[in-house]
């Protein structure tokens, strides 16, 4: 194919998922926002390519209808992407790993971005893993390049095989430009039924029928793999050593020899099931194997297990890599045992610069309320949750003492509640309360569990950027309409001026032995300076 | 050629539209280039860093090999430093000397200066001041993207034109602007290369 210079795109390697499939058809893009996944959906919601063919791109409320939607437009014939950082994939497992025995009708795309080093996440779990558990073709890309042409592929593959297919990246592509070429712009699917109407049916025996197709399909998939064009191999004189490299993992150790070139054989996957064929091929053929995986010791675990162990097998279970964190070209150079470049010394100087809440931020407030209203009980006795109000863990504060998954707040402080202790107090975001927190509340409301709930609302999901947040404004009626007691449900703007009034409310609702809900709004300072710019902005243009 | 730039700063400087001025003016020469930005907590007052790889042969990975990088290009002096290891034998420490003090325990400036001017090729000048004196300190990102200009493999022309590509949207005044800063920041360099 000739390449034009004009059709050459810079792209993030989320940009470059979100113009992959939207040149490949795409219908709709479902996603809630999460760290490094979220500008894959933004791209698309800025598109005009994907406002000319309305490509649905809202919000949708968490991870796990998110899915369901996408599903819900691949049973009507048509493409279908979800995207989320992994953590997102356990909201959304039950859908996810239940979509793989239903099957896909239009294709299914479920984009996950893995954080290894956890550069914004509690954890770093690696998404190969629920991929394998789901018995689903699973793609990794190794540059932007790659990221588009999965996007735009994926699609194919999930109709072919009639299955999701799970496109996994980590931070370092995610958030890295390079070069894209595009390829032709395909039309949307029609609209168009499964043709068994009961395959997303699944009462047991239909179930039971649809996951024997399920297995059925695997020796199907790992042909696929064998001969896909994302897995390919490098061959090259010295068999003292081969290596396999998984997805990014390859620009690493490439960077470490001339042209790119390393003198030991090299298989490069970009597919999974990693095949099997050219695995055993490198393994036969080199005195010993280094294994290279962004996350978790994937197919190492499969290749070097501890009931048969292979001491050819080196990776990050041998000790010759890290357990944990993100690869890098100097940690496989010494894995291979090649000499580092002198490095100048650390500068003593440099101290941690750790993010912290903006000046002016409505949490602060909250947090200052909170803590006054609190002392006569002591410390301990507050659950939180994850969002900007995360950081009320740090100093000066130190107001928080758990945030654990998104929704926890309310439904740990009502298991400490049921456990006597009292009060327990949850402090929850607007986004984080619709997420996960309205389902733990039904709880709470049904118990009349005597804890106090703090919906901090800045009426944004702020942490990952300003997103919309979906009940902000109607928090209040949202809570009295599950079932919270109108007498115990209070909203108002915090600020200096009414803390004395505000600390009031708080210190009364603790004492209560019921259940209580109370919602400061005031807008994030930083949508509010956004706003301000639009709003000169539009009225210069008036 | 080959050239590999860390660029350094606090959230909300603007380092990652040097970043982006200078990926346009790559493109704009045909160069190929690779640029891996931590975005996260940057909105909050976090450390905003980017590996940015020029070269005219193809590139592989995305992170700089540590002691490898050609320049760090900082907006502010306690960030230069952060990435010492990174910069090779030979390599340029350009840093805007305003520190952005959001810490409690932030270092003495003087030691700071110290520091970075114990690297043999460096520049350290005040980029904050040079942008307000042609309209705002807002383009001392493009005033710093001027000091280094002499040492990037690219024509002052297509930086210009990279830095035009970038604020187009925003109207001929900003980026006006932006182009003076730059062109300020690029001859207190050369006049500081000359004594
Ligand atoms: C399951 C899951 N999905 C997404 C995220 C990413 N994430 C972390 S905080 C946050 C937003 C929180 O918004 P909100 O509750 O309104 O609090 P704010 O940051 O605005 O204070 C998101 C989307 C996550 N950590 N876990």
């Amino acid at each position: 194919m000739r390449r034009n210079i004009m059709d050459l795109m810079l792209l993030l390697g989320d940009e470059a998922i979100a113009q992959g499939a939207m040149d490949a058809g795409l219908s709709g893009v479902y996603a809630y926002p999460g760290t490094p996944s979220t500008e894959i959906t933004e791209y698309i919601q800025r598109s005009k390519q994907a406002k000319e063919k309305k490509v649905h791109s809202e919000w949708s409320v968490n991870e796990k209808t998110a899915m369901e939607e996408a599903l819900g437009m691949s049973y009507a014939g048509k493409r279908a992407m979800v995207c989320m950082k992994h953590v997102g994939l356990n909201v959304a497992a039950d859908a996810f790993v239940n979509s793989a025995i239903t099957g896909a009708n239009g294709g299914l795309l479920v984009v996950v971005a893995d954080d290894p080093s956890m550069h914004s996440s509690q954890n770093e779990q690696d998404s190969r893993y629920y991929g394998k558990f789901a018995m689903i073709p699973v793609l990794e890309p190794s540059d932007q390049q790659e990221a588009y042409d999965m996007a735009y592929n994926g699609f194919e593959l999930s109709e072919k095989y009639e299955t999701p297919v799970l496109l996994r990246i980590t931070t370092r592509l995610a958030h890295s430009r390079g070069a894209v070429y595009r390829k032709d712009l395909l039309e949307e699917n029609i609209l168009k039924l499964p043709e068994n109407m009961t395959q997303y049916v699944l009462l047991p025996a239909i179930a039971r029928i649809q996951y024997k197709k399920l297995i059925d399909k695997q020796q199907e998939i790992n042909t696929s793999s064998e001969g896909s064009a994302y897995n390919y191999f490098f061959d090259a004189p010295d068999k003292q050593r081969g290596v396999i490299a998984c997805g990014i993992t390859i620009n690493y150790l490439r960077e470490l020899y001339d042209h790119g070139e390393a003198p030991y054989p090299v298989l490069k996957i970009g597919q999974y099931p990693a095949p099997v064929d050219k695995v055993k091929m490198m393994i036969g053929s080199c005195a010993e194997v280094l294994l290279l995986e962004e996350g978790y010791p994937f197919l190492e675990e499969m290749l070097n297990t501890p009931y048969m162990p292979q001491a050819k097998i080196k990776g990050r279970l041998s000790g010759d890599l890290p357990r944990t964190g993100e690869l890098n070209p100097d940690l496989i150079a010494q894995a291979l045992g090649m000499e580092l470049s002198p490095t100048r010394a650390p500068s003593i100087l440099v101290k941690g610069r750790p993010p912290s809440m903006c000046a002016g931020c409505t949490h602060i407030e909250v947090y200052n309320e909170l803590n006054a209203a609190l002392i006569q009980y002591g410390k301990g006795r507050v659950f939180s949750d994850i969002g900007c109000y995360t950081l009320g863990a740090l100093p000066p504060y130190n107001a928080i003492n758990s945030c654990v998954d998104m929704g926890a707040s309310i439904t740990m402080a009502k298991g400490a509640a049921d456990a006597g202790l009292k009060p327990a107090v949850a402090v929850i975001g607007d986004s984080t309360f619709t997420h996960s927190g309205m389902t733990g509340l039904m709880d709470a409301i049904y118990e009349n569990s005597p804890i106090t709930i703090i919906i901090s609302d800045n009426r944004t999901t702020a942490m990952t950027g300003g997103q919309t947040s979906l009940a902000t404004g109607k928090l209040d009626e949202v809570c009295i309409g599950l079932g919270v007691g109108p007498d115990h449900v209070h909203t108002f703007e915090p600020s200096p001026k009414n803390r004395q009034e505000v600390i009031n409310i708080i210190e009364k609702e603790l004492a209560y032995e019921g259940l209580s809900v109370i919602i400061p709004v005031r807008e994030c300072v930083q949508t509010a300076k956004k706003h301000k710019k639009q709003n000169i902005k539009k009225e210069v243009a008036s | 050629m080959k050239m590999d730039i860390i660029l350094a700063g606090v959230g909300g400087q603007g380092i990652l539209s040097v970043a982006a001025a200078i990926g346009y003016a790559a493109i704009n020469e045909g160069l190929h280039i690779k640029q891996a930005e931590v975005h996260g907590m940057s909105q909050r007052g976090g450390v905003v860093q980017s590996h940015f790889r020029i070269s005219d042969q193809p590139i592989y990975s995305e992170l700089i090999p540590l002691g490898k990088a050609d320049m760090i290009l900082s907006l502010e002096p306690m960030e230069a430093l952060r990435y010492l290891p990174y910069l090779g034998e030979t390599g340029w420490l350009i840093s805007n000397e305003k520190p952005m003090v959001n810490i409690v325990d932030y270092p003495d400036a003087d030691a700071l200066y110290t520091s970075i001017r114990q690297v043999e090729n460096h520049v350290l000048l005040d980029t904050d001041k040079l942008a307000r004196k042609v309209g705002t300190a807002k383009a001392s990102n493009m005033a710093l993207l001027g000091a280094a200009s002499a040492h990037l493999p690219l024509k002052e022309k297509s930086l210009e034109k990279g830095i035009r590509q970038l604020f187009k949207a925003k109207g001929e005044k900003i980026m006006e602007m932006n182009i003076n800063a730059f062109i300020a920041g690029r001859s207190l360099a050369l006049e500081k290369d000359a004594v």
